[in-house]
């Protein structure tokens, strides 16, 4: 990432439709070569912006600034950029050399030129040679995928947009797309713009992701600086699974839940905070032996227990106000209690994360 | 009994299959069979000869095929011109009022097809309507295209238009917008995501409203009869005369055979090279 100036900046972007704003007030700067992620749950506005960005609607208001240059008035068919479409968009008219091509041919570039760009595009996707000629609806999903992603290098865009293109596949085979959808950010070394409305697949891909709620960007960082100082208790919740406590704050170092009345050593109250929410992500909570001797501590019984895979996941009903804690740990750290049985669970003031409302 | 005969599918169809065989397959045999009988008789119970074939070109009767052929053809064009915009239109533009649309194109329908035609020689006859209207309005008056083959061309394209029109606006509707958007994003101007996108991927329907309509025009016959008056003689007028006013089956079998030939191998040539599930990729 370079200092100079941004690729794209968005001022102040809002879109109306009709009564409806669907985005209400953005503003954002993308690097050269940077991979950003726009994570949001489904009517955060993440589709309309990528819309706007695309220049397949335009904005009720703002500016969008490609190179320093406002594109707002610019068509789709005239901006350099190009998006891979959450269906794909493949035409299935075309084989997957067709496909491919579409571009250059648009562009003008003879059938010789197109056909070598499309071989070579195909080996970077690894895709096999001989799909060439293969009709597209005959590829598997991530074959597909695949295709509609050396089409759209295929253009060369300056900035390339994702909307969602995960989004149908199987949970195997979304997990080795996204880190090969990485490699090949890596290896083209062009602007990814994505988005989707899963924040773990954000993780494993970005450079930095913004997160969107209701029209509007909540928190804009690297995946570590949303994982570990999540903005609110939505940037905090929209991670997954965590165990969140409503707090008000006693002094400095501690806060006192409001259910339990039970009080709590915190790394630090953040600056004017009063009254919040205590985040605990369940894998930093321990759970028997282990735990007591932590500052922080809750007593109760096993609920229930569920196996994640490579990980286990404990339910411990608070036995001071009901409340369901969530606690993981990895297979050969497994807690060995039957259900029912009093337990004590505990977490490390530094590991737990205090949010405003 | 023999395990087919008891399938309920194949019960069930034998009415149908009875009906169709002397209703439909029958008679076209014997129209075939006619074919090559001797000129003026009227059983089928003689030796076969191949006279009828011959009478073909040597009673210059190729002039009608050829005439019919042609305008089959203009009009299919002309109705490809005519109706896309308004098919586009219904599919993707004119949102509820499409129905108003379809009410409007399907009306006339349940009109006789003979009457309305006669109301276009109305409206185009020396002085009729449009004559006589554009004369007392501006002074000048109309061409006059009545008992002409331009006449005859309008009639085939009014008459036909629903049949070109309804399976263009099912092959439009199937063009999924997200394409047309994907194509632009990446670089096309409108006529390239025409030429590329749109048109390929609608051309079942575009297939399907031209043979529709090429097959009608081609057996058309009240068209050339009232708009054309004398001005040409149709294919499909000719095999009337023969087996009506010259009472010559043989010769009107031949026609028709000679014509049903065409049609089919028309259409059966043009299904196997365009696959339309291909097209429309489902393979």
């Amino acid at each position: 990432m370079t200092d100079s100036q941004p690729i794209l900046q968005l001022k102040n972007i809002v879109k109306r439709f009709g009564e409806f704003t669907a985005v209400d007030g953005i503003d954002l700067d993308i690097s050269e070569g940077e991979f950003f992620t726009i994570v949001g749950p489904s009517g955060s506005g993440k589709t309309t912006i990528i819309r706007l960005l695309v220049g397949l609607d335009r904005p009720s208001a703002g500016e969008i600034l490609l190179n320093g240059a406002c594109i707002n008035d610019l068509p789709a068919n005239r901006r350099p950029t190009c998006m891979v479409f959450q269906s794909l968009a493949l035409f299935p008219h075309k084989t997957v050399g067709g496909n491919i091509e579409f571009p250059l041919k648009i562009a003008g570039a003879p059938a010789q030129r197109r056909r070598e760009r499309a071989v070579e595009l195909m080996e970077l996707l690894r895709l096999p040679v001989d799909y060439y000629d293969k009709h597209v609806l005959q590829c598997s999903g991530g074959e597909q995928q695949r295709i509609a992603l050396a089409r759209a290098l295929a253009f060369d865009p300056a900035i390339l947009f994702f909307d969602e293109p995960l989004s149908a596949l199987d949970y195997r085979l979304r997990k080795t797309l996204e880190k090969e959808l990485k490699d090949i950010h890596r290896e083209t070394g062009k602007t990814f713009v994505y988005i989707t409305h899963s924040l773990e697949e954000a993780m494993v891909m970005s450079d930095r992701i913004g997160i969107m709620r209701d029209g509007r960007m909540v928190q804009v960082g690297t995946p570590h600086a949303i994982y570990n100082r999540p903005r609110d208790k939505f940037v905090a919740q929209f991670m997954g699974e965590v165990n969140t406590l409503q707090v008000s704050k006693i002094d400095e170092r501690h806060v006192r839940a409001r259910s339990s009345g039970d009080q709590f050593e915190v790394a630090a109250a953040l600056d004017g905070f009063e009254q919040g929410f205590l985040i605990i992500r369940p894998e930093v909570v321990k759970i028997g032996s282990s735990a007591e001797t932590l500052a922080n501590r809750v007593s109760g019984t096993l609920f229930n227990d569920y196996s994640l895979g490579s990980r286990l996941q404990y339910q411990v009903r608070s036995s001071n106000d009901g409340y369901h804690w969530l606690v993981e740990k990895l297979q050969d750290e497994a807690y060995e209690g039957a259900l029912d049985e009093e337990v004590v669970i505990g977490w490390r003031p530094e590991d737990s994360i205090l949010v405003a409302e | 009994m023999r395990s087919w005969l008891r399938q309920p599918g194949l019960i069930s169809a034998l009415p149908v299959a009875a009906f169709l065989l002397v209703g439909f397959a029958g008679p076209l045999l014997m129209v075939i069979g006619f074919s090559f009988m001797p000129p003026r008789t009227f059983s089928l119970a003689q030796a076969p000869t191949l006279a009828n074939f011959t009478s073909v070109v040597t009673d210059s009767y190729y002039v009608s095929f050829f005439w019919s052929v042609s305008l089959a053809a203009i009009t299919v064009l002309l109705l490809l011109l005519v109706s896309y915009p308004i098919a586009y239109g219904m599919a993707k533009l004119f949102g509820k009022w499409a129905n108003l649309v379809t009410v409007l194109v399907v009306i006339p329908l349940l009109v006789s097809e003979n009457i309305r035609l006669f109301g276009w020689v109305l409206f185009l006859l020396k002085n009729g309507i449009l004559d006589g209207s554009l004369k007392a309005l501006f002074g000048l008056g109309a061409p006059q295209i009545l008992y002409s083959v331009p006449a005859i061309v309008l009639g085939l394209v009014y008459v036909y238009l629903p049949f070109m029109l309804f399976p263009l606006v099912i092959g439009l509707s199937l063009v999924p917008d997200v394409l047309k958007e994907a194509a632009a994003d990446m670089g096309a101007s409108r006529l390239q995501i025409f030429r590329e996108v749109e048109l390929p991927l609608a051309m079942p329907g575009v297939l399907i409203g031209s043979m529709l309509t090429f097959i009608l025009a081609l057996g058309s016959l009240a068209e050339s009869k009232i708009l054309g008056g004398q001005a040409i003689v149709m294919i499909a007028d000719d095999i009337e005369s023969a087996f009506t006013f010259a009472q010559n089956w043989p010769k009107g079998s031949v026609l028709s055979v000679l014509l049903i030939a065409f049609s089919g191998a028309l259409v059966f040539f043009l299904f196997r090279r365009v696959d339309l599930d291909r097209i429309i990729g489902r393979r």
